[in-house]
């Protein structure tokens, strides 16, 4: 996809000069994140209804929290892709990196009562360094035995929080952020908005970050790595160093989105230590794309809507008036994405993000006009 | 003493019921390099269709005796038949793309229990058994519940029968061979893709067994236990090395006695906590672990 907008890009750059009817075609093209941006960013100024969509009013705080949730599910997602689309790890241990971020953070708030910014910063510190040093480890050992050296240090740590020792986790419940420490802007219903703009500002950081790292020259030795390991190896690069990078990098993108998710729901839960939630990641990043720029954000923003919103869609008549047969699939939100999920795997090979460029060869086949037996003369031939 | 002889006793059947998962999960990495999500999907289908037939829905088939026994039956069989659905119409399309695949059955192992939790919800059930195996017996002064003895008895069954195929059938010759080098064996015109569906329906037979017996060792089933398992499961398999019945047999009777009795001595968690770890270790130890060899 980088690829295709690339050659967007150009041609946009090239007929700018020249006046034509396409033109408004070509800007759009160039400026539709710039413009999305902008409406993304006044939206909690409206109120626009969207029915179907969202619950209320766009600008309601019930509205701008399922946004927030979906922008910071797509802003993991796109860091997620780091590691899976763009270099080619498939780790199952994100999830513990995300949570490190939320629970160091609200123990450095709970325990040692320090203020809000420092304990950001060193529940940051923590998620990174934790990146760093089963990193280093898990980076020992390629192939499915990384995906299942993370996926065991992911579950050792969910076995852990889920433990409660000392009462430091809260156990199964979880445990709630001391609202007086918190900034006062950034807790409470009437205040959602900000919240909101804060999971917008993460989205951002994390597609600028991951935009800038994959240009950067360690970003193309990650394609290389991806592509063909041994012959990055050959050219006498160390691939692991520049794995760590990607990993360690990952790694503290997803501690800061612990750190917008702990501000967002005011605690940190066991759900997200779970290796269903790694899972959900990856179901994300591979929906909507993997190795694109878009594509890993868009299946993370549809994933996180769609949880939300089918489980609500199934408790409306709609669905509930339905038979049996009809109404038990549908009224299973993770029924309907592992479906949709297989689906994509096996149809759309390269995610949603390939949808366009895939309609528009369907489009253009038609437009060829060829006779049947033209093509059947031309099968025969062996001709392509 | 009685404490050690219940521990041992309970440990042997949970490691049962993790080699009824692994052995199957390790054939089927062994031979075609999927690490199959989607198996914890198939012992919970297992466990379902048993926990169905036994509560009196299944015409012949009860709580009881004989009843019990073809709910059971019926169970594997419904687990057996999810295995070769899965194995055609969502592992083989993508035949070519070995990642993919593993995704699929991730996609699988996500939406199953959603639907079983979608059709008798997300709530534990209990799991009727028969009188006779709900109780307990004397054994070196330890009263242990017979369906420890149950697990072990079918793991072991499972076991020989597994060694009886690969060594002694045709079949069997070209799995393990399959599990050696897929590539010659393809080579040498043999179909491989057949002893794909096959790697597949046996590990889900197993795997559905597991479930069907597994209601019995935790007296309930709910959506999210063939999950649950499926990671001590991945352990077992690493531990045993990939592909390796034997391996997977030895591996599990370890990992659930390690488990029991580090829950018991130590803190509660810590040894599924032990566990993990061990997992993490042995890969960064033995990476060449993974490799397949059947024994």
């Amino acid at each position: 996809m980088s690829t295709v907008t690339e050659t967007h890009d150009r041609t946009g750059e090239k007929h700018t000069v020249a006046p034509g009817p396409g033109n408004t075609a070509r800007l759009l093209r160039r400026w539709w994140p710039a413009a999305a941006l902008l409406i993304l960013a006044v939206a909690p100024y409206s109120a626009l209804p969207l029915p179907g969509l969202l619950d209320g009013p766009l600008g309601s705080p019930g509205s701008l929290q399922l946004l927030a949730t979906c922008l910071l599910f797509g802003a993991l997602a796109t860091g997620y892709d780091l590691l899976l689309g763009r270099t080619g790890l498939l780790s199952f241990g994100h999830a513990l990196y995300f949570a490190a971020g939320s629970y160091a953070t609200n123990m450095f708030l709970l325990e040692a009562g320090l203020p809000f910014a420092v304990s950001a910063l060193l529940g940051l510190c923590f998620g990174t360094a934790l990146a760093l040093v089963l990193g280093s480890v898990s980076l020992r050992v390629t192939g499915i035995g990384f995906s299942m050296v993370t996926l065991a240090f992911a579950q050792a740590g969910s076995i852990l929080v889920s433990r409660n020792p000392g009462g430091l986790t809260g156990g199964e419940e979880g445990r709630a952020a001391p609202a007086d420490l918190l900034p006062s802007g950034l807790v409470g219903i009437e205040h959602t908005a900000n919240l909101y703009w804060v999971a917008l500002a993460y989205l951002v950081l994390t597609l600028a970050v991951v935009h800038w790292a994959v240009r950067s020259p360690t970003g193309r030795v990650w394609e290389g790595i991806k592509e063909n390991e041994r012959r990055v190896e050959v050219l006498g690069l160390k691939p692991y160093g520049f794995k760590l990078t990607a990993f360690v990098l990952a790694g503290a993108l997803a501690a800061l989105g612990g750190l917008v998710h702990l501000l967002l729901t005011g605690g940190s839960t066991p759900q997200t230590t779970t290796s269903d939630f790694t899972l959900s990641l990856l179901v994300m990043v591979v929906l909507g794309g993997s190795g694109t720029r878009w594509g890993p954000m868009v299946g993370g923003i549809l994933y996180t809507w769609a949880d939300h919103r089918l489980g609500d869609l199934a408790g409306s008549g709609a669905v509930a008036d339905l038979p049996a047969v009809l109404r038990v699939p549908l009224s299973q939100p993770l029924f309907l994405l592992g479906v949709l999920f297989v689906a994509v795997v096996h149809l759309l090979p390269g995610g949603l993000a390939r949808l366009p460029s895939r309609l528009a060869a369907v489009r253009r086949r038609p437009a060829t006009t060829e006779t049947l037996p033209a093509r059947k003369a031309r099968k025969e031939n062996g001709r392509p | 003493m009685s404490t050690v002889v219940l521990l041992t006793m309970t440990g042997l059947g949970l490691g049962a019921l993790y080699f009824l998962i692994a052995s199957g999960l390790s054939l089927i990495f062994g031979l075609m390099d999927v690490l199959n999500f989607a198996h914890g999907a198939l012992l919970s289908i297992g466990a379902y269709g048993t926990w169905w037939a036994a509560s009196g829905n299944l015409p012949g088939a009860g709580p009881g005796g004989a009843g019990f026994l073809l709910a059971v039956l019926f169970g594997t069989a419904v687990g057996t038949a999810a295995a070769v659905l899965l194995e055609l119409t969502v592992v083989r399309p993508l035949y070519t793309r070995p990642r993919e695949q593993v995704l699929a059955t991730v996609g699988v192992g996500l939406a199953v229990p959603a639907l079983l939790s979608g059709i008798w919800g997300s709530d534990a059930r209990t799991f009727p058994g028969p009188k006779a195996l709900s109780g307990t017996f004397g054994l070196l002064g330890a009263q242990v519940p017979v369906n420890r003895l149950v697990l072990v008895a079918a793991a072991v069954v499972v076991l020989v029968a597994l060694r009886l195929f690969l060594g002694r059938t045709r079949h069997g010759l070209v799995v393990r061979a399959g599990v050696e080098d897929r590539a010659m064996v393809t080579a040498l015109g043999i179909d491989v893709r057949k002893a794909f569906t096959l790697v597949f329906a046996i590990g889900g037979c197993a795997a559905a067994l597991g479930g069907a017996l597994g209601g019995l060792y935790f007296g309930s089933v709910d959506p999210r236990q063939g999950t649950s398992l499926l990671i001590f499961a991945f352990v077992v398999v690493v531990t045993g090395g990939m592909g390796s019945v034997t391996g997977a047999a030895v591996a599990s009777a370890v990992i659930g006695l390690v488990q029991q009795f580090a829950n018991y001595y130590t803190a509660a968690g810590l040894g599924d906590l032990a566990v993990v770890v061990l997992l993490a270790a042995l890969l960064l130890l033995r990476p060449r672990g993974l490799t397949g060899r059947l024994a």
